[in-house]
């Protein structure tokens, strides 16, 4: 497909990444790790974002542009995300995901 | 077997490996480091598939920039050498069958429908293009999101600067 590598290798590469970011999604306590994860699992939507552009529409750019955006909010909502981080880190002095239920009131 | 077909295992079985890597490690800071590998192969792989401009966005970006607001932050909230407590076994096992269970249907769908194999050649995409296109307000321009976006990563800065604050009290 593209020069000899078929669409199916770049989806099946793109599905074992998004499934292992939700694996430690799910086990990880330290919310750090936890937005590592978070950022796996967003790669790999990018990657299928691009081989659908290059399979369907090869002369536009739909999906790169796509990509783009998504790029720009995973670093919106990782400044974000790290900034909450530290501040919790502030008042609690770790950041497990179990003392999370201190911020309620 | 030829050399797309090899540098693309290359670059798949370090993503796949690193990913691993990354969600299992014990020690954050390496982590991190795996983590920057996975991104910068898939760099590699939107290089292969010639969106060149692309590719420098996530090498600059996400391999620059996220990994390394993740490290300071790491450096920030946990001491270097910590090793993270391992988790349950039974949470491990919960996780794993969730994991692998939604990997498998995913796969199986994938190998179940035929794409088609119609062979695509198309040239790079050129810079020009895409300047264009971004700027564009017309079909297949994208002005509107790109302000959009714009105003987005205005607001989460300004919002992270006060949430990071130092408060008075």
């Amino acid at each position: 497909m593209f020069e000899g590598v078929p669409l199916n290798w770049f989806l099946i590469t793109a599905t074992l990444m998004f499934f292992i970011g939700i694996y430690g999604f799910l086990v990880r306590k330290n919310l750090i790790t936890m937005l590592m994860s978070l950022e796996l699992i967003l790669n790999s939507v990018n990657i299928n974002f691009v081989a659908f552009n290059k399979l369907l529409y090869p002369q536009h750019l739909e999906g790169m542009f796509f990509t783009v955006f998504i790029i720009a909010v995973a670093a919106a909502e990782a400044s974000v995300a790290i900034a909450i981080i530290i501040n919790i880190y502030r008042r609690l002095v770790n950041i497990d995901v179990e003392n999370m239920n201190e911020m309620k009131n | 077997m030829t050399n797309n077909q090899i540098m693309f295992f290359i670059f798949s079985a370090v993503i796949v490996i690193f990913s691993i890597l990354t969600v299992t490690s014990r020690r954050i800071l390496r982590a991190a480091t795996f983590l920057l590998f996975v991104l910068v192969s898939t760099a590699g792989l939107y290089f292969m598939l010639r969106f060149n401009f692309l590719a420098a966005i996530q090498l600059t970006l996400y391999a620059g920039g996220i990994v390394v607001l993740i490290i300071f932050s790491i450096l920030l909230t946990s001491q270097v050498g910590a090793k993270l407590e391992l988790p349950g076994l039974s949470k491990k096992i919960y996780a794993l069958i969730a994991a692998a269970a939604g990997a498998a249907l995913c796969i199986w769908t994938i190998l179940q429908y035929n794409f088609p194999r119609t062979s695509i050649e198309s040239g790079r995409t050129s810079i020009d293009d895409i300047g264009k296109a971004l700027t564009s307000t017309g079909k297949y321009g994208y002005a509107l999101p790109f302000e959009v976006i714009s105003i987005l990563l205005l607001a989460a800065m300004i919002g992270s600067i006060v949430i990071a604050k130092k408060r008075k009290d």
